[in-house]
């Protein structure tokens, strides 16, 4: 293996860990109470804005800054940038976890989860006019895929050993090996699908969905925004635990793949501002409200990295391309955020500003979230130490 | 570097150009009409006195309870809500009041439809927007996409359904027709059967053009809708904040059937995915 991945190893219980189990503990403690009272108490949902931040924020946001894993198969299989091997495996892992949160609120927000089961069963129910059913479909079908291509990860440890799972592992690895393409091209192909669909889903808002967000390029733009966000929260992520798990950064790749993310994000401007102009919609952009500004707030984010990019050419050091994949990130949760909640405006009498439990239920879901990938990625060989010499 | 960066945007591009070509919509969804068993409602505002004997009437035919809420008295609901399918309110525009009676308005294409993952909600007999329950998951997307905002969802209860009305489709099926317009002692709204309400909101109009707002609201308004309604103040004014003939569905669903297609589209992706990864699996990563 080139990757040389292993485990971080290092003290688990260290004080912040336990805070982050402290805040996982907590919304766990609100969840069983939203089970006993309903949502109308738990949360500040309403028939008017009946998606808050468990949707806006751990599905559609959640799951985009999730797309590591899919923006670096995109790169290493399809475009065939081996090199890049090394940060495949921490993205995977950081994946599979934002799904699985993104799954877990699912089934905290909806009303009858106990139904849910029938969603993946009950195909001749099936509503195929529905952007959300294929959403939820292929949502769990790709969670599957995530933790597929995980289990080598998990699996290698026990290689050679000889006991059961050691025995497991000498026998389904190289199966793996072999099944490999079949698994990564449903890697590719699920979230092309449902992260496209997420922009689709609120096209069907209608006119309760501000022009300047409502677009039939909905679908094309969440598609070009998550792959950006991808590569931002790649470089974001190999940067943050270089520095706490004290190994050298990839810096001449985190810079690539921040120019990637950089040029992804222009594609996206671009497509925004033309489709604006050709529907006529550019006006709304000119008008001193809410959404005039949150529009310009969005475009500037999108467009500051691109800046950080030109200026400091010389000197575009590890910390400029952090900055700069923080900007990103931010940047498209954003553009989500708004185009879900900001931008969704359900007529007079309706306001939504989460209430406590669900902003503490996010934390902690979060929380937890970080707490499982810190135990993953110091138990099994996740993260790549030293380059190898010959990258 | 750069040539590699260069190979890889132009990749990209490639893609990107392809799924644009993909998604361009083939052609505009067609427009749907009413099925030709619709019955649907007439509401004339201007004949309307809001006695409220048809909200009494659709609570007790519905078994919801009263909502006290906001005077602690008596039946007092403040618009649609988890207990209340069908509402009148007072609306102002100016100086001029009017009352609107409020309730699902039973659209030829209706946006919860289109949205309900596994059919809970969908057009039945006469074209009636009904609801089962034992199919939905309370997700709310068709609270999202309701332009009239008439689903309701029971946010207090362990076991949450979607709240709305069903045009009293248990009583169509005795012969009789729905509670309100029954009780309606000014025939403000009447029952039968969609196209000769839309006649007889036309003969209304001509016959006293003073009278009202020169439009049958509902008639194209989001593509249609069975419930349709008459007015001496603006429609906007009586809470109507939408109109123009497109559907709400119509956008969402030409894109999405233009990429999705037969499935094609994805069951294509997918073999070009996996031939490239075959192809690069034998050439040897680039570097």
């Amino acid at each position: 293996m080139r990757t040389q991945a292993r485990p971080m190893g290092g003290p688990l219980l260290t004080r912040s860990y336990v805070v982050l189990l402290g805040l996982a503990a907590l919304a766990f403690i609100i969840i069983v109470w939203r089970f006993a009272a309903g949502l109308g108490p738990t949360t500040a949902l309403s028939d008017g804005y009946p998606w808050g931040v468990w949707i806006a924020f751990d599905v559609v946001t959640g799951t985009a800054l999730a797309c590591g894993g899919y923006a670096m198969a995109l790169l290493v299989y399809i475009f065939n940038k081996g090199k890049y091997h090394p940060l495949v495996r921490p993205a995977i892992l950081t994946s599979a976890l934002g799904y699985s949160i993104a799954g877990l609120s699912v089934m905290i927000d909806i009303g009858r989860p106990w139904n849910a089961w029938k969603l993946p069963i009950q195909v001749w129910k099936w509503n195929v006019n529905s952007a959300l059913l294929e959403v939820a479909l292929c949502i769990m079908a790709y969670c599957v895929v995530l933790y597929l291509e995980l289990v080598p990860a998990l699996l290698e440890k026990y290689k050679g050993e000889k006991t059961t799972i050691g025995r497991i592992a000498d026998r389904v690895l190289p199966l793996f090996d072999k099944a490999l393409i079949f698994i990564v091209a449903f890697g590719i192909l699920l979230p092309t699908m449902h992260q496209s669909s997420l922009g689709s889903l609120m096209m069907l808002t209608g006119p309760k969905l501000h022009p300047l967000w409502f677009s039939p390029l909905l679908p094309l733009l969440f598609l070009v925004g998550c792959v950006m966000m991808g590569f931002a929260i790649v470089v974001f992520e190999a940067t943050f635990s270089a520095k706490a798990f004290g190994h050298k950064p990839e810096t001449p790749m985190l810079r690539n793949l921040a120019k990637l993310s950089a040029w992804f994000s222009a594609l996206f401007v671009i497509i925004r501002v033309v489709d604006l102009g050709v529907r006529g919609s550019l006006g709304y952009a000119f008008t001193l409200d809410t959404y005039g500004v949150m529009f310009w707030i969005e475009t500037l984010l999108f467009l500051a990295p691109l800046l950080i990019l030109y200026t400091k050419t010389k000197h575009y050091s590890l910390g400029n391309i952090f900055r700069q994949a923080m900007l990103l990130a931010f940047a498209g949760a954003l553009y989500r955020f708004d185009t879900y909640l900001v931008a969704f405006n359900p007529g007079p009498g309706y306001h939504y500003f989460p209430a406590v439990p669900e902003l503490l239920v996010t934390i902690g879901l979060v929380a937890g979230e970080i707490a499982i990938y810190i135990f993953v990625v110091k138990k099994f060989p996740i993260v790549g130490g030293e380059l190898p010499a010959h990258a | 570097m750069t040539t590699d960066r260069r190979s890889l945007l132009k990749g990209f591009a490639a893609a990107a150009a392809t799924m644009t070509v993909v998604s361009t919509p083939a052609a505009a969804r067609e427009r749907k009409k009413a099925p030709s068993d619709a019955v649907g409602l007439l509401y004339d505002a201007t004949k309307c006195v809001g006695c409220k004997a048809c909200v009494v009437k659709c609570k007790e035919i519905n078994a919801l309870q009263a909502d006290r809420r906001a005077d602690k008295l008596y039946d007092a609901p403040e618009g649609l809500n988890e207990y209340t399918k069908n509402v009148i309110q007072l609306a102002r525009d100016g100086g001029e009041e009017s009352y609107v009676k409020k309730q699902c308005m039973h659209c030829v294409d209706p946006a919860c439809v289109g949205a309900c993952m596994l059919g809970a909600l969908q057009k039945g007999q006469f074209g009636i927007v009904k609801y089962d329950v034992e199919r939905c998951v309370g997700c709310r997307y068709c609270q999202m996409a309701c332009p009239f905002n008439v689903p309701k969802f029971e946010w207090t209860s362990r076991a949450p359904k979607i709240i709305k009305c069903e045009l009293c489709k248990e009583r169509l099926a005795e012969g009789k027709q729905p509670g309100c317009t029954e009780v309606c002692p000014r025939k403000a709204v009447i029952f039968g059967k969609y196209d000769e309400l839309l006649a007889e909101a036309h003969q209304r109009l001509s016959a006293e053009p003073q009278k009202y707002v020169p439009k049958v609201y509902g008639e194209h308004d989001l593509g249609g809708t069975q419930v349709l309604y008459l007015s001496h103040i603006p429609f906007e004014s009586l809470g109507f904040r939408f109109s123009g003939e497109r559907a709400v569905p119509d956008v969402q669903q030409t894109v999405q059937h233009g990429i999705y297609k037969g499935f094609a589209g994805p069951v294509a992706l997918y073999a070009l995915l996996g031939a490239v990864m075959f192809r690069n699996r034998k050439k040897g990563a680039d570097e």
